[in-house]
């Protein structure tokens, strides 16, 4: 019963009630890697929720997980208990994919900050550990975008569903 | 996540199961560099058939043992790779650098 009561709730964020921008979740974690598979988890359902293929809600679950991994060992550290926030945005894309629906995640920190421009992965043909997680977000996300605003990193991902995977009767801006 | 280690001919099974992720990845690692450096184990096979998830530091550790293993003259052989851990193999291009199986079977007989 609750199981189903869920899905019923779940349904609405993705029917026509819910196609409205706008805020569709919020988590306050802290630096632990333990705390990532509860993140991959919620991102994999609202992800579901908004019926993105599965290799698209893959390709954001990935994403999500290599970011907050990144703030973790490099903006932070790997220092635990320290804070970390996610928001997930329903969205509208509005130039070359107008009326495109997608999802937006923010990941905001505290943490030291980050120069995008020194943030290098490693070439692919190298066989060595390590630079891969970027190389992953960048190859999974339609947008990418980092930037440091009143003393905290932000990272803000979008990926938007593709025309053919529209419900019918979806509207841009 | 768990790690279980079984014996296997000419070598021995690491079992996992869980996801891969930076709070596992470490002992991931640790019992790849266990049985390729210190037991010198001549095969060393993962069974990845109950991993769902594996993350870029994952495939860190999976790199380092592969890497450990032909600095010993051994082998790491990998088989029942989920789409998600074959996809992340591709996205990084390793699908070709690893040995990898599809099944227990096809790893063993190779």
């Amino acid at each position: 019963m609750r199981g189903e009561r869920l899905e019923k709730n779940c349904g609405k964020l993705a029917g026509a009630r819910g196609n409205r921008p706008g805020l569709l979740l919020k988590l306050e974690l802290e630096s632990n890697p333990e705390a990532l598979c509860l993140v991959r988890a919620t991102i994999e359902r609202a992800a579901e929720v908004l019926e993105f293929p599965e290799a698209d809600t893959r390709a954001i679950v990935r994403s999500v997980d290599e970011a907050l991994a990144n703030v973790i060992r490099h903006a932070y550290g790997g220092k635990a208990g320290l804070p970390i926030e996610v928001r997930c945005n329903r969205v509208l894309a509005k130039s070359n994919r107008a009326g495109a629906r997608g999802l937006e995640i923010l990941l905001e920190d505290e943490g030291d900050p980050q120069k995008p421009s020194e943030f290098k992965g490693r070439r692919l043909d190298e066989v060595r550990p390590g630079g891969l997680g970027l190389h992953f977000i960048r190859q999974s996300m339609d947008v990418v975008e980092f930037s440091r605003k009143k003393g905290k990193n932000q990272l803000r991902l979008v990926k938007y569903r593709s025309p053919a995977e529209q419900l019918p009767g979806s509207q841009g801006e | 996540m768990q790690i279980a280690a079984r014996p296997a001919t000419g070598g021995t099974i690491l079992d996992i199961t869980g996801d891969i992720d930076l709070a596992h990845s470490p002992t991931v690692r640790k019992a790849l560099l266990l049985e390729i450096r210190e037991k010198k184990t001549p095969k060393v096979f993962l069974n990845l058939e109950k991993v769902r998830y594996i993350d870029s530091s994952g495939i860190a550790s999976l790199v380092e043992g592969l890497k450990a293993s032909r600095d010993q003259g051994s082998r790491l052989i990998l088989y029942g790779l989920s789409k998600s851990v074959r996809e992340v193999m591709e996205l990084s291009r390793l699908q070709k650098i690893f040995e990898i199986h599809e099944s227990e079977a096809q790893a063993l007989g190779s």
